[in-house]
């Protein structure tokens, strides 16, 4: 008895001094969506998650309430000499550029913005590209010629999902009608589920047969409506087909997750560099989703077609077109 | 006809947009008319909704969601009550703090509870209010202008919409064609009256917050298992807010609070539809503007209108029976 507790208080007393010694902690920032978006913020947690399974290490994270705690809490970390902070989303571009600018020997990565700083790292997403594969999935699918985008807050960085979109659905024929609409034209825009959803069954009635939305939680509503109406969704960021077996058509994957867990990691090895990386179709950073859950409802035909046209976009043959301004914060 | 049906669009996406705001508003009228303002409909909603989805989440069962949401806000009601009855301390102030301590506490239980990140588990069909399509609703389709109003505007929608249009005439009989009614208007008009007939105030308005809980409870019922399907924070999106702007436009009677409800519900239907079309003379209305039209409107409506404001006399004033 006696023995097994000095055992326990040794491990104890090693554990706690290793982790003193070599541990490295990054820290992970989500945006206003919340950890588990089933979307882009939940891809941050998963790549987060995969590194520190990886290496054993633990990660902190936090979610703020506000976008007015996103200074606060990128400080508190910096103040504590985190080893590396992670903030995903466009939100926190402002944020980050003066809290790196204060704290220049902490090492930050932003996602989904640019800053030119040297402790930051910029990783941003040519989600034009993907988009443009689920916009051919639209335009080979829809039987109504009819299609619908519903975008979250009204952002370029959004804007540009919808160009590629629609540049994808052009590519496959000219003579599909896309409708539009935004949620919002604040952060609240990505928590109105209710909101999307009623654009959505508006946009259904209207002819579309299929809608793409990239407005985080707020898709929820969509993917909703698609599922009452008997009609498709498109998800996006994270892999959402299994939020709705047989109304998603497939989702936009945004691999966030990828960009996470390269960051995390290359800190940890000492091979993190400052400077802009751009994941596009070729680096594998966005792509389209087939599982289980939709199989079925995309066909082997289509599936070359989209390979063919991934080949071209990589090679350049296509340059999907962008949208000015949509890395630049706001 | 491409205008007819956008007609029957815009006119079924508003029954179902003002549904919780005419039970927001309704709960606010039936508190705000015995004396209690009522500041924290939005708070209530919210409690509901998330009540709602977790009970409808662990139990299945959209009936269980219903009472947990009504409860839940039914117990906000009477805290407010507490505080502002027994206690005669600041409604707005009481209102507000229920507003703030539930949009943080909802997501914070539900993280701790589901581990969603302040989510709950995405309802499935069974476990909450589907749509209800009305009998021979189908057949109906066909029949040219009333077919289409009965299928496309009047069916199709959930049971708490439903509800609502039996909760409306309901309110206004209770508040204008019985004795309790009438007591708890004149409560909110004049309490010392009430009270040197023999009628207890604090009764009264306990009873008032409890029926305005009630209502309001079922405006986040519908929102987390009617509407939509689970609990996302923030979701009641400032309804509550637009109830109260309504009730005060309706001038604390309820069928012109139903109108303005309505006229809020279809304002936002229209900005929805409005989104990149190109409209004749002038062009594709930018988002940011189109967006702005409930908010535009509810200012110039109160802006207008608020010179002839007639709010019960009482409200907000704590009745303090030895004076």
């Amino acid at each position: 008895m006696f023995k097994k507790l000095a055992l326990t208080v040794a491990a104890a007393v090693l554990g706690a001094g290793a982790s003193f010694a070599a541990d490295f902690e990054p820290v992970l920032l989500y945006d206003i969506g919340g950890k588990f978006d089933k979307s882009f913020n939940e891809a941050a947690y998963v790549g987060a998650e995969q590194f520190s399974k990886e290496t054993g290490g633990s990660f902190k994270d936090f979610e703020p309430s506000s976008e007015t705690q996103y200074e606060q809490a990128l400080k508190r970390f910096a103040r504590r000499k985190a080893d590396l902070i992670v903030a995903v989303g466009v939100g926190y571009s402002v944020a980050v550029r003066n809290v790196a600018s204060q704290y220049p020997d902490v090492k930050f990565t932003v996602i989904d913005a640019i800053i030119d700083l040297p402790n930051v790292q910029s990783i941003t997403f040519k989600e034009n590209e993907g988009s443009f594969l689920v916009g051919m999935i639209a335009a080979m699918k829809t039987e109504s010629n009819t299609v619908g985008f519903i975008g979250g807050m009204d952002i370029p960085l959004i804007r540009r999902f919808e160009q590629g979109y629609q540049e994808g659905i052009n590519y496959i024929r000219d003579d599909v009608k896309l409708i539009e609409n935004y949620v919002g034209t604040t952060p609240s825009a990505w928590n109105d589920p209710i909101k999307a959803s009623e654009m959505a069954r508006g946009q259904f009635a209207r002819g579309a047969d299929i809608i793409f939305s990239a407005a985080g939680p707020s898709g929820l509503g969509v993917i909703q409506a698609a599922k009452d109406t008997g009609k498709l969704a498109i998800g996006v960021d994270s892999n959402q087909n299994h939020v709705a077996p047989g109304f998603v058509l497939s989702s936009m994957l945004k691999r966030v997750d990828l960009a996470v867990h390269a960051a995390m990691t290359e800190a940890k090895d000492g091979t993190w560099a400052p400077g802009h990386r751009v994941m596009g179709l070729a680096e594998g950073g966005v792509d389209y989703a087939v599982d289980e859950h939709n199989k079925d409802l995309i066909t082997d035909e289509m599936k070359a077609k989209l390979e063919e046209a991934r080949a071209k976009i990589v090679s350049g043959e296509i340059v999907v077109g962008d949208v000015a301004g949509s890395n630049s914060g706001h | 006809m491409e205008f007819l049906t956008d007609i029957a669009l815009l006119l079924d996406s508003t029954i179902r947009t003002a549904t919780p705001l005419v039970l927001a508003g309704l709960a606010g009228l039936v508190a705000e008319r015995s004396g209690i303002v009522d500041i924290g409909l939005e708070g209530k909603m919210l409690a509901a909704a998330f009540a709602a989805a977790a009970a409808a989440a662990v139990t299945g069962n959209p009936w269980a969601g219903m009472l947990a949401g009504v409860l839940a806000s039914m117990f906000l009601a009477l805290i407010h009550g507490y505080v502002s009855i027994a206690q005669r301390g600041n409604q707005i102030v009481s209102g507000m703090a229920i507003n703030i301590a539930v949009a943080g506490l909802a997501p914070t239980l539900a993280n701790f509870w589901f581990h969603q990140g302040g989510q709950t588990p995405l309802l499935g069909d069974d476990a909450r209010f589907s749509a209800i399509v009305l009998p021979f609703a189908q057949s109906a389709e066909s029949v040219p202008i009333v077919g289409t109003i009965y299928a496309e505007i009047l069916s199709g929608h959930n049971f708490i919409t439903y509800l609502t249009v039996a909760v409306i005439p309901l309110v206004a009989w209770m508040l204008y064609r019985t004795s309790f009614g009438l007591r708890l208007r004149a409560v909110g008009e004049n309490p010392e009256a009430v009270d040197t007939a023999g009628i207890s105030v604090t009764k009264l308005r306990y009873q008032a917050v409890l029926i305005g809980g009630m209502l309001c409870g079922l405006s986040g019922v519908v929102l987390s298992t009617g509407m939509g399907a689970g609990f996302i924070r923030d979701m009641s999106a400032g309804k509550g807010y637009l109830a109260l702007a309504a009730m005060i436009f309706g001038r604390w009677k309820p069928v012109p609070t139903l109108l303005a409800c309505l006229l809020f519900g279809f304002v936002d239907a229209l900005q929805g539809r409005l989104q990149g079309e190109d409209l004749p003379l002038v062009g594709e209305i930018p988002v940011q503007f189109t967006i702005m039209l409930p908010y535009v409107l509810t200012v110039l409506i109160l802006a207008i209108f608020a010179g002839r404001m007639d709010a019960p006399k009482a409200s907000g004033i704590p009745y303090e029976k030895d004076h």
